[in-house]
């Protein structure tokens, strides 16, 4: 029976800063239903290795595949279906919550109702600040914001950059759940955190990067 | 004898080769540098017009040649660097840069000094001239840019871009330059409009342009060793040549 | 696999038209919110072109010939000074990075933000000139002139200032910097947009300096935003 093609083949990658060399070999088969958690201290190259596989920036060597395969094939095609929320919220300070959404949304081509938006953002407990221009509001509440992009979306690729900085007890709770039932229903997320937070998932693989290992716990 | 070329495009090849050649060009240089300027201060006759003083064409005119030959140069490694990606072509780029720079200088020098005992003025905007000013101008922007970055890579990239850009837009600014000069003649200054030519000043001329190549040869192998040196530094077969970590 | 899983059926993308235009909307809400920041342009126009009479003399007769040229340079100037708005917040706030990972190619977003940018300056600039040149005492033919000359050539002045502002994004001493590299890249614009000016009002016509204006700017909207895409993606690598 041949083996079917895991959606997402990181090959060899490695990265360098400068001078540095962050991770060099660094190989790894994702399949659909995997929640990869990228670990490492602060400086190892966590957000460069994101970045890379969001495609923002070219790995020094090694080749990513995706649906069997290289990457650079069809670009736009793996763009379509990424996710990228990366450190910085991608909050403009003069639009609202609403238009911000709806603006970051078209921008990446992806098609939402205000009215969803609306419900998403009262879900997460922006409900009172709607109509407010989110340069008045607390870190914590940006950071909701660019993440509700993660209730509105059709895309299976989510690429977290630490995710749950700055988010209240509720919040991260809100959070994991909607991770866990995105990575429960076929889709995978890569993300980094310092904290260690459950989720469930069907299969969860560790990256650690300083050395680079890999363990794989089911 | 074969000989495998692309093994030269790796920086670990190139730069024992770059030691062993450039001081044969600095030879050459000042050989040719010889020749050119016996025949341009002794050789040419006084000019009708001139006098001695347009003497100085014989730096000013090739020290302009190869700014701008070195410009397209510079350019054309630049690009290819950011093309295939290949880091000695980089090198080669920023090693040229200053070299190219310097004779910009040296003409708008040579060419403030020839406006002197002609005009009256240590300056005149005219078509070549002012060319050379926005030249040096493009030169100082890809060198400022380079120097601003601090990872090489991104200096690499960000300078073809720039150079590329640049290289481009250079015609341009020429014919639009030269343009404006003719529209705006309201004396007959031409500064480079030399005397009529009597074949041996042209031939001056060649020869210290040709000088001025093989100089420029010699300075940039020489500092490319110096930039591949900083660059791999900690690279493994460096230090096995015994080069002082400096 | 399972070919099912709704997750990895290709997502029904918009076309690039909506996307670009999605793009251009939210950067002009940006600049309505903040519609003070569009006037400092104009005022520093008009700064800029006063400093000239004050520098060289009010001879009318002198302020004539330089008029065009004087506010060529200033609108220059003014739209250098707007060009770390067109990139560098959205580099900040990181929106720049999901610009970048849209699917819509690199070069036709540029082109919308480049577009919102002209609307916010450019046009301005070019119904503010003509007001400018009238203190000079330009000539009805050298104000038509300069008019057109520049509605031509901001976009340029926007595209090519583009090159300079991608490649500086978070540079120390990036505004500074930026100038150097984009004033000098500048100049072909200069010389056709005062020459205009010139051969209006000297009875020759500036049909010539207009339309070479005209084939640089289709040029510069052919060529550029490629090279703004790459120089984007190298400073974001």
């Amino acid at each position: 029976m041949p083996k079917a093609i895991s959606p997402l083949s990181l090959k060899a990658l490695a990265c360098v800063k400068g001078e540095r060399a962050l991770f060099k070999s660094l190989s790894c088969e994702i399949e659909p239903g995997t929640l990869v958690r990228i670990a490492g201290a602060n400086g190892t190259g966590k957000t460069s290795l994101l970045r890379l596989v969001a495609g923002l920036s070219q790995p020094a060597a090694g080749n990513i595949f995706w649906m069997g395969q290289e990457r650079s094939a069809d670009l736009s095609a793996y763009l379509a279906q990424v996710l990228f929320v990366g450190h910085a919220s991608a909050i403009k300070d003069e639009l609202t919550p609403v238009e911000n959404i709806l603006a970051s949304c078209s921008i990446q081509g992806e098609v939402v109702t205000p009215i969803a938006v609306q419900e998403v953002l009262t879900q997460l407990g922006l409900g009172e600040r709607l109509t407010l221009e989110s340069s008045l509001l607390s870190a914590g509440q940006r950071r909701r914001i660019a993440l509700a992009r993660l209730w509105l979306t059709q895309r299976g690729l989510w690429l977290l950059d630490e995710p749950f900085n700055a988010l209240d007890t509720r919040a991260v709770q809100l959070l994991a759940n909607r991770i866990s039932s995105h990575v429960q229903e076929g889709g995978i997320c890569l993300y980094t955190t310092h904290q260690s937070i459950p989720i469930h998932a069907p299969v969860s693989i560790e990256l650690s990067l300083d050395p680079v290992q890999l363990a794989t716990e089911h | 004898m074969q000989v495998n070329w692309f093994k030269y495009a790796a920086p670990a090849s190139f730069f024992p080769l770059a030691g062993k050649l450039y001081p044969w060009f600095y030879a050459l240089a000042a050989l040719l540098a010889l020749v050119g300027m016996y025949i341009g201060f002794f050789v040419a006759p006084t000019d009708f017009q001139q006098g001695e003083a347009y003497r100085i064409i014989f730096i000013h005119v090739p020290a302009a040649w190869m700014s701008m030959f070195l410009y397209l140069l510079m350019a054309l490694y630049a690009s290819l660097g950011l093309i295939f990606n290949t880091r000695l072509s980089s090198m080669m780029a920023r090693a040229i840069a200053p070299t190219g720079a310097l004779f910009t200088f040296l003409a708008l020098w040579t060419g403030s000094l020839w406006g002197r005992p002609m005009w009256g003025t240590y300056w005149v905007w005219d078509a070549r001239l002012t060319s050379e000013l926005i030249l040096l101008f493009l030169y100082i922007g890809f060198m400022a840019l380079q120097a601003a970055i601090e990872d090489p890579r991104r200096g690499d990239k960000a300078g073809g871009v720039l150079a590329l850009v640049g290289a481009v837009n250079v015609p341009i600014i020429y014919f639009s330059v030269k343009w404006w000069n003719t529209l705006h003649q309201g004396s007959s200054i031409n500064l480079t409009r030399a005397p009529s030519m009597a074949s041996i000043m042209l031939w001056g001329m060649l020869i210290m342009a040709l000088s001025f190549w093989m100089y420029s040869i010699a300075v940039i192998l020489s500092r490319v060793q110096c930039i591949i040196a900083e660059r791999e530094r900690r690279a493994a077969w460096l230090q096995e040549l015994g080069t002082p970590d400096q | 696999m399972n070919p099912l899983n709704p997750s990895y059926q290709s997502p029904i993308t918009p076309s690039s038209l909506t996307m670009g235009w999605a793009l251009l909307r939210r950067d002009l809400l940006l600049v309505y919110r903040r519609r003070a920041d569009a006037v400092t342009v104009l005022v520093f126009f008009s700064i800029v072109v006063s400093l000239f009479p004050l520098g060289v003399g009010a001879d009318p007769v002198m302020l004539k010939i330089i008029g065009g040229g004087v506010v060529w340079v200033a609108a220059l100037l003014s739209a250098l000074l707007s060009l770390p708005r067109l990139f560098a917040t959205d580099f900040l706030d990181g929106t720049l990075e999901q610009i970048i990972l849209s699917p819509q190619p690199l070069a036709l977003s540029v082109l919308s933000k480049a577009l919102a940018h002209w609307i916010a300056t450019g046009i301005p600039l070019t119904l503010m000139a003509p007001l400018l040149g009238l203190q000079f005492g330009l000539e009805p033919q050298g104000l038509w002139a300069l008019s057109m000359g520049i509605l031509m050539g901001t976009p340029i002045l926007s595209l090519i200032g583009a090159v300079g502002s991608a490649l500086t994004l978070g540079l120390r001493g990036g505004n500074l910097l930026m100038a150097l590299l984009v004033l000098p890249l500048n100049i072909p614009v200069l010389i056709l947009g005062a020459g205009a000016v010139d051969a209006a009002q000297s009875g020759l016509g500036a049909e010539a300096h207009l339309s070479l204006l005209g084939a640089l700017l289709i040029v510069t909207l052919l060529g550029v935003p490629f090279a703004v895409a790459a120089a984007l993606r190298i400073s974001l690598d």
